[in-house]
Parts: structure tokens; sequence; C-alpha cells
């Protein structure tokens, strides 16, 4: 019965009103023939170019830590090890920026994703759990992490609330929660199979990489080479289009949150692991994390466009200034005063880099008349 | 159709059994406060009960396990006497709220305030109203600048727990006989001014011996803040002879990182005194040697010193006739000879 297409009632989201961006959004969410997805001509090539401007920006911030620290770089083994530190640094970030990059192309926001991943930990860590095993723990996290993303998705999707307002109102609760759970104690894992995937190699590479690897190969396939991708895309750019197109719109959007959900599990087992323990506290502020990755890597925030490795190079972007501000003994604010900069200069720049100047300036002229 | 509704009906059992199982997975050892973290009133001098007294408490919720300790101590040792009523109030999220909570607690009129300030310098005002209107206010950890504003302040040294740590590294290194250390330093949340007073104790004295923190990086009093922070830290620096880590709860990633790099060729220093560092200097199979305390035992001793100011009376073995206005522990180190004198005020 809910399958049926519901012909009075407008979607979640309001078409946008400008008929200019409307017949662009249409386009962008026209059913994408197969001949489109070529990586480097055509729609995904758009993101292809963007994501080898990222790769520059990596190799430039590689050759600042070079020169500041010589004495380091010059040591081949020690920039292995550190470009590995980077990766690990990044990992447990970067599977959550694959389920909000699907969100955010949908259309939507998920500002829950830190809470769901604190969560997660602490439930997965409760003394009863951890009765369970490694099996038990690993299946909490996750049911755990779907299950807060279904209730987000169904608010959203079937209860019309505004996507900013319910994964708000999941970041409160759900950290109440974990609080709760975890009497504001922190709970430590006793597990050595947990405990493992963040110290443990294989073939000389940490298990943290490798599960961050699956979870970026999983997540373009799934957004480049599947049905549900395509839909993503198209419920992104244009609801009201996706929807006369056939696309049951508010299944689709239940299902795009219980996939960020289903990231956050994956992120709390990998976060647990690394901290060897779990508390309410934990994974704070990992939203702003996640979405300002998402926002670098050139996915737009109104939906309907982005990439999967655009986002991965944005949260290794980030962990490499970390670890270029760690190494060079300067201090969180200013590398967070940077941070932000770089947030602006991507947007900037991609504004610029994309159309030629005169077309950025007639938009601009546009806007302000 | 039947197919349909059975694939639903298993689909929504199937649901509902893992909603059931997981619910229960949601238990937790209760943790309360051991015996000893507590005063028992064995009888005499202070311990005899007096007057009726109401007090009010308020706290912080924050997510962290000092800040539960804190509460849990206060409720533990408000039960151990018959003559204390213990009134207690969620401070909320900030500052602001926490003083809307108060004005409740004030319409309530308790013999005394115990208040542990989400921050000092914005409650100094609600400070100053509750003593105009004669209840006294017990000042808990974070202090008010206006002396007007309290009738007692209980808090920790911060400044005093960087001394003891660098006192403990100086001592370990110059036993070593190493001349040009490297010492490293993962500080808390570096926003309030307790890391900042934690930096400055640590840094002095390592001055007066000529040594210096070659990193530091802060953490947020968080396990995995805690983790990658060290991370970073122990990639800048592929040498390192001593860490100096503030706070124990976050000690917890900092190991963890520690362990995960293989690195073993330093000591550590930890902050605060929590339960499982005590252990861990205890059994001494990790790089930390020992922890500098901040204990919240503080809590237990501020409401046994409330009820003492409410019922008028001094401390049985002091010869003053009224509690002092301020108390300030010592931050004392713990290692490895005397960790199981401490263990039982580990949180």
């Amino acid at each position: 019965m809910s399958d049926s297409p519901s012909t009075t009632k407008l979607p979640a989201q309001s078409p946008p009103v400008d008929p200019a961006e409307t017949e662009a959004a249409g386009h962008r969410a026209a059913p994408a023939p197969a001949g489109r997805l070529s990586w480097w001509h055509g729609d995904g090539g758009e993101g292809a170019r963007r994501n080898l401007a990222l790769i520059g920006v990596l190799l430039i911030l590689f050759v600042i830590g070079a020169a500041t620290r010589s004495d380091l770089y010059s040591n081949p083994d020690w920039v292995w090890a550190n470009m590995l530190s980077i990766l690990k640094l990044a990992s447990v970030v970067g599977v959550v920026t694959v389920g909000m990059t699907f969100v955010i192309i949908g259309g939507g926001i998920d500002l829950s994703v830190g809470a769901i991943v604190a969560l997660a930990g602490v439930w997965c860590t409760t003394v009863a759990t951890q009765s369970f095993g490694a099996a038990g723990m690993i299946f909490t996290a996750i049911v755990v992490g779907v299950a807060v993303g279904l209730v987000n998705g169904t608010l959203i999707a079937y209860g019309r609330l505004v996507p900013f307002i319910a994964t708000l109102a999941m970041l409160v609760a759900a950290r109440g929660l974990a609080a709760e759970i975890s009497q504001k104690q922190t709970q430590i894992s006793q597990n050595n199979t947990i405990n493992g995937i963040a110290s443990n190699d294989l073939f000389g590479i940490p298990l943290l990489v490798y599960i961050l690897a699956a979870v970026v190969l999983a997540g373009w396939v799934l957004l480049n080479r599947t049905t549900f991708g395509r839909r993503t895309v198209a419920v992104g750019g244009n609801p009201e289009a996706a929807r006369l197109a056939g696309i049951n719109v508010k299944r689709h959007t239940l299902m795009l949150y219980a996939l960020s959900g289903l990231c956050c599990g994956i992120a709390a087992i990998m976060l647990t692991a690394q901290a060897t323990s779990a508390q309410a506290a934990m994974a704070n502020l990992y939203e702003l994390d996640a979405i300002a990755a998402v926002i670098i890597g050139g996915t737009l925030l109104s939906g309907g466009r982005g990439t999967i490795i655009g986002s991965l190079l944005g949260v290794i972007i980030f962990a490499t200034i970390t670890n270029l501000f760690a190494i060079n003994g300067l201090s969180t604010e200013a590398q967070n005063m940077v941070k932000g900069g770089i947030i602006v200069a991507a947007v900037l720049i991609q504004q610029v880099q994309f159309g030629s100047l005169s077309q950025f300036f007639r938009r601009n002229r546009l806007t302000t008349s | 159709m039947t197919q349909h509704s059975r694939r639903r009906l298993l689909f929504g059992g199937a649901a509902i059994g893992t909603g059931v199982l997981l619910a229960a997975c949601t238990s937790n050892e209760q943790q309360t406060p051991t015996e000893a973290q507590t005063k028992a009133a064995d009888g005499g001098g202070n311990a005899e009960p007096g007057k009726q007294v109401t007090v009010g408490f308020s706290a912080p919720a924050a997510d962290h396990g000092w800040i539960a300790a804190i509460t849990n101590n206060a409720r533990a040792q408000a039960a151990a006497y018959s003559d204390v009523e213990f009134k207690t109030v969620e401070a909320g999220a900030d500052a602001a709220a926490q003083r809307a909570a108060l004005s409740t607690l004030i319409s309530q009129k308790p013999d005394v305030i115990v208040l542990l300030p989400h921050d000092g310098k914005e409650l100094n005002s609600f400070g100053l109203e509750a003593m105009q209107a004669g209840i006294p206010v017990v000042n808990l950890d974070r202090a008010f600048p206006d002396a007007k504003a309290y009738r007692l302040q209980i808090k920790g040294d911060n400044y005093g727990m960087g001394v003891s740590a660098a006192t403990f590294i100086v001592e370990q290194l110059k036993a070593k006989g190493v001349s040009n250390p490297v010492i490293a330093e993962i500080a808390g949340m570096d926003e309030l001014e307790l890391t900042q007073e934690r930096t400055k104790g640590f840094n002095d004295t390592l001055a007066q011996h000529g040594f210096r923190v070659a990193n530091r990086r802060a953490a947020r009093f968080t396990v995995d803040s805690g983790q990658q922070e060290t991370s970073q830290l122990l990639q800048a620096l592929p040498k390192i002879d001593a860490i100096w880590n503030h706070d124990d709860d976050q000690g917890i990633g900092v190991l963890a990182a520690i362990s995960q790099a293989n690195r073993n060729e330093f000591f550590m220093v930890g902050g605060a005194g929590s339960k499982k560092a005590m252990e861990d200097i205890q059994a001494d199979n990790t790089v930390l040697k020992a922890t500098v305390t901040y204990s919240p035992s503080m809590a237990s001793s501020a409401i046994s010193l409330a009820r003492l100011i409410g019922q008028g009376r001094g401390m049985s073995d002091l010869v003053e006739l009224q509690v002092p206005k301020e108390i300030i522990l010592a931050s004392e180190t713990i290692t490895k000879e005397n960790a199981s004198d401490y263990l039982k005020l580990g949180f």
C-alpha cells in the first residue's frame, strides 16, 4: 500500500522555487544513460577533474611537511609510517563520511552521525554485550547504527520533519541515551579481537585502512554502478521529478539515513578498537568533520551531485593538516583556523574552476542585482 | 498477499527479537563509590549527630568519569549521615542552565548549597545572591573570583599537578642520567583555565632544571581524542624520554595509541588518579609509571564540611570554632610503591 505512489501529496522536500534552478536541477536529475557515466567526459568527468585538484592539494601539503621537517622526511621508513598514520587517523571519519555523502547527495543532511557513533560504541561495550564476544559487539554496533538511522529516516521521510531538525534532535537524544547506558563512565573494551582491529596489520598495512578502503569501494560501486545510486542522485537533484519518474522517494530517503547509520555502526567499532574503550562523549563533532569533508570533496550541499572519492580526499586532507601541525609542534587553535580557511577556499576555488571567471562574476552580478 | 504478509511477519518478528536482545545488552554493573571514598560516621568529634541540615547540590552533567565520581561521592557521603538531607538539581548543559536550576534550589530553602559550577566566573553572581539570602555556599573546585560569593572553597591544585608531574619526571631522568631529554605533553581541553594552570606548573618546574617540553598536543578529555592526539604526537617525536598526560580518563586512549604504535622507550605520568591508572601502575606492565592526583573525593569532603557549616560547628581536630574558608588539596604522586594505599580513592 505504501508502495503505490501518492498522487495528491507533495513529497517531503519542496521543489526549488527559482525556475532557472529547477531547470538545472531537472537536467541533473534526469535518469542518466550509460554513456554519461564515463569517468572523464560527461557527468563523472567533472568530479574526476575536481578530485585531481584535491590530490594536488595533498601533494602541496606533503611538500610543506617535507620542507618544514626535512629531518623526519629524509627517512623513507618514517614517511611510510607517517602516511599510514594519516590514513588511520582518517579511517573512522572516512567511513562516516561515505554515509554522509549519500545523505547529502540525496538532498538531506545527517547531524547525528557523531552521536550515533558514540551510542553504538557505548552500546557494544556494555558488560552484557561484551559477554557475547567480538561477533556480538560488532552485531550490536551495526544494528544500533542502522536502527537509529531508520528512526531518522522515518521521521524525515514519513514524519515530514526537516532533516536538519530531525537529526539535530537525534544528536541530542542519542548522546543522552549513550550517557544513560554508560552511566557517564568510560567503558573499557576487554575484547582482544576488537582491540586488535586497531593494532594489527596485514601485509604491513593496518586493518583500519583495509576497512576504510572496503567501505569506500562499496560506496563508490553503490553510487555509480547501481540503480540505488542513480536514484539517490535523482532524488537529491529534484525530488518531484524523481517521484514523477516512478521512484519511491520516501522509501529511498529512509534507506539513505539507514545507510548513514550503518556507516556509523562500522565507524563505532573502529573507534572503540582505536581507543580500546567507549564513552558517551566520544566522536565529538564528527558530523562537522564529515560535512566539511563532503563539501571539500565537491558534493553539492543542496543535493543531486557528488563523489565518494572527493569526500575521501576531503577527509585525508583534514587528517594530513592535523598531522602537519602535530609534527611541527603547532597549536590546535592555529590548526582549526587553517581548516576553516581551507573549507572556504575549496568552495571558492570550485566556483571559479568549473566556469570561466567571467561566468563566475556574471552569476554573482545576477544574484546581487 | 500471503507471501507478502508472511515476509512482513518474519521481518517484524526478527526486528522485535533483535530489539529485545539489544535492550538486554544495555546492562552494566552499577558503579557505586567504594566504602573508602566516603568517610564513615564512626563516632566521636564531628561525626556525632547534630541539628538536621538540608544540603543542596549541583554539578554539571558532563559525560566524564571524574564529574560522575563527584556526584556519586557527594550522594554517598550525604547518605552516610543521619542528620543530612540531600537535595540535588541537574546543572544542565551550560552556566545559564545551571543558574536556572539553582534558582529553583534556593526557593527550596536549603541550609547550605554545595556547588560545582560550570564556570566559576559566570556563576559568581549566583554565589553572592545566595550568600546575601543567608545560605552559605560551598564552592567545589571551580573558584569564584569574589571572596564574598562563598563560605568555603574546596578545590584541587592544578598548578600543583603540573609541579608534581614535572618533579617526578625530573627525578627519574636525573637518576637515569639523561642529559637532554625529549619530554612530551598531552593536555586536556586547552580552552579551560585548569589546563593552562597544569601546563604552567609543568613548564615552570621543568624550566628550573633546564628542561623543556619538546611537543604538546591538547586532547578533549575523551578516550578517542586522547588516542588521536597521541598517535600524531608519537609521529612527531621518533624518540621520547617522558610523557605527561593530564587526565587518566583520556589516558586509556593515550595508552592505546602507544601500544598500537609499539612504542615503549619512554615512561609516562598520568593525571587525576583513576582506578584503572592505579591498577596499571601497580601491575607495572605499561609505560604508565606514575600519576598525580586530583581526587574527586573532594566532593565527599565538601558534603562533610557543608554539614558542619550548617550545624555551626568547626572541625573537631582544629582549634577554630568554625570551618576554614579555603581548602586546597595537595596533588600527590602515586607510584608502584604507594599505589595500594591510594587504590581506594581511585574513581
